[in-house]
């Protein structure tokens, strides 16, 4: 054999060696296998008097189709056809730097996170005593500040930002813990819940590499805060059996694992959950399709005949809605819900693809949420007027007014888009546009509200 | 003389396991033996001995180990275990009770008589 066609033979193996790879059915062992079974048939071939490529034709030939070939591999190695989650390396491939860096880091934030919530413990600042308060206030930032931590570190963010960062966190510790709000007041139950949201999208910074102003990077942290919130979900539940079985299986041997329970598993699991669920997000991002879009496929429809049903229900009979103290928070909620489903929906759609039967779906069930919502308002705001403004009706009719502009919006764009006169990305735009108004709100009602309401 | 699928299929495993049981061996080689022992009647289409040899390796029947030369593309070599010993054993043994049945038949030649069907529910 010449070296010319030698080098020929190469360049082929490596074609059909490169096409071998492309089957999912195929591990990198394998092709190698029957790579060397290719050789050494095409040895003997050429021993017995054939040219290198009529031998290459041959032998691959023998070996059979590649689609007979990989059914049978699938036959046999069946749970190739799953996408694995593999925590180390690759099918033997050596994982990238990158990959290796993610674990140790991931474990130092979650560790972190861990010790930090047990911290002021050490100043006797006790979990089950009257300084639960103190907790409650800083749960957004013992929980949230490694995760944001774990970003800065696994992007390599610029100082800049993570000074940014610092200065975020540290506006929030001092704003929920330097006011004088009392345990029970309704500034500081705002103040608790809009704290982690504004500082959730800080982390959103933190994701973003502090590449935070493009369109692109902020539908990634779209995509990940619902898988995010999915994974979290998913550990909680694995955490509540583990509870449930350590709780029932040491009082079975009459020791009391409440304390235990309640004062480390509970809180420490709780933070390092936070880091880890992150994690998890960011290592199956390639390998398992997404969770948030799926459930929306299957949810938009049931909430669209919902909202219609109800729609005609209210005009049949005629009720108007009963204006009671929580129901602007349930139709916030609606709200919070509707938006989810337009925006997961969004995030995993093609943009070029045509409209389709699902948009327009989507569009009847942003337009029925406004109808109602503006039914609500109408009831509401004559109550308000009638007595007067507290910071809970302020905070909930706020959110509704800001989540209210976004869907009429959306449903504006939804409709130009459905009719063909606008492209799909003017939506997706609007959306991660949208975003710092969410912060915006979230920061007012954490550093404005206390004040403005005189911290009752 | 072309060797129907179904018979392929149903002895490419005792086979294999009877090649192993001599030694170690590793893909290519032991198709080469399948070929010569057949006498080139055993038409085997190559990749699919892989199959074969990944599931009788998580069935335990072989155990497999990649020997790497200093010079020259590493090579995985399968090797017999005890248990796939017994199930060659096993094999054999149900190989041989077909085998004889059969030869029974080719010999019997016309002393084989066809049964008459019996003449059932047609006195209606």
């Amino acid at each position: 054999m010449t070296v010319d066609s030698n080098n020929d033979l190469e360049k082929q193996i490596a074609e059909w060696r490169a096409y071998m790879r492309r089957r999912r059915e195929l591990h990198q062992t394998d092709a190698e296998e029957l790579e060397d079974h290719l050789r050494g048939r095409i040895a003997d071939l050429t021993e017995a008097g054939l040219q290198a490529d009529e031998a290459f034709l041959i032998a691959v030939k023998r070996m059979g189709s590649l689609d007979e070939l990989s059914r049978e591999f699938a036959r046999e190695h069946s749970e190739r056809l799953w996408k694995q989650l593999v925590l180390t390396g690759d099918d033997g491939g050596a994982p990238s730097a990158a990959k290796r860096r993610e674990l140790p880091i991931m474990i130092a934030c979650a560790a972190g996170a861990a010790l930090a919530i047990k911290a002021p413990g050490l100043f006797g600042v006790d979990m089950n005593d009257d300084d639960s308060g103190f907790y409650l206030r800083n749960m957004g930032l013992f929980a949230l500040a490694p995760l944001a931590a774990y970003f800065a570190w696994l992007r390599r963010v610029r100082p800049a930002v993570v000074g940014v960062l610092v200065a975020l966190f540290a506006l929030g510790a001092v704003a929920v813990n330097a006011y004088p709000m009392g345990i029970d007041t309704q500034t500081i139950v705002l103040s608790t819940i809009h704290l982690p949201i504004a500082l959730w999208l800080v982390v959103g910074v933190a994701y973003t590499g502090g590449d935070w102003r493009s369109d692109r990077r902020r539908m990634d942290f779209i995509r990940f805060t619902g898988e995010w919130f999915i994974y979290f979900v998913l550990i909680a539940l694995g955490g509540g059996v583990l509870t449930a079985f350590t709780v029932g299986t040491f009082s079975a041997i009459g020791l009391n694992a409440e304390t235990f329970v309640g004062n480390w598993l509970v809180p420490c699991g709780a933070v390092a959950a936070v880091v880890v669920a992150a994690w998890l997000v960011e290592a199956k991002q390639s390998v398992v399709e997404n969770m948030a879009p799926v459930l929306t496929r299957v949810f938009t429809p049931l909430f669209t005949v919902t909202l219609l049903v109800l729609l005609g229900a209210i005009a049949w009979t005629s009720n108007g809605i009963d204006v009671q103290r929580d129901v602007l928070i349930i139709f916030d909620l609606l709200l919070v819900v509707v938006l989810g489903l337009l925006l997961y929906a969004i995030s995993a759609r093609d943009p070029a693809a045509p409209p389709g039967v699902f948009d327009k779906l989507q569009l009847a069930l942003v337009v029925s949420a406004l109808v109602i919502d503006v039914l609500v308002l109408a009831a509401i705001t004559g109550r308000i007027t009638e007595f007067g403004f507290t910071a809970n009706k302020t905070a909930a009719l706020g959110e509704n007014l800001v989540l209210l502009a976004n869907l009429a919006w959306s449903a504006w764009l939804f409709l130009g888009f459905v009719r063909g006169r606008l492209p799909f990305g003017r939506m997706e735009h609007w959306q991660t546009r949208y975003l710092p108004v969410y912060a915006a709100w979230a920061w007012i009602v954490v550093l404005v509200f206390p004040p403005l309401f005189d911290f009752a | 003389m072309h060797i129907t699928k179904d018979l392929v299929a149903a002895s490419a495993t005792p086979l294999v396991l009877g090649i192993l049981a001599e030694g170690e061996s590793y893909g290519y080689a032991i198709l080469k033996q399948v070929n010569e022992l057949s006498g080139g009647h055993l038409e085997w289409t190559d990749g699919l001995l892989y199959p074969l040899l990944h599931r009788l390796e998580r069935l335990g029947h072989v155990e497999s180990t990649w020997h790497s030369p200093v010079e020259g593309r590493r090579r995985k070599y399968y090797r017999i275990t005890d248990q796939g010993l017994k199930e060659l054993a096993e094999q054999r043994r149900q190989w041989a009770a077909v085998v004889d049945t059969l030869r029974g038949v080719w010999n019997a030649g016309t002393s084989l008589r066809p049964i008459p069907a019996p003449a059932w529910g047609v006195t209606g």
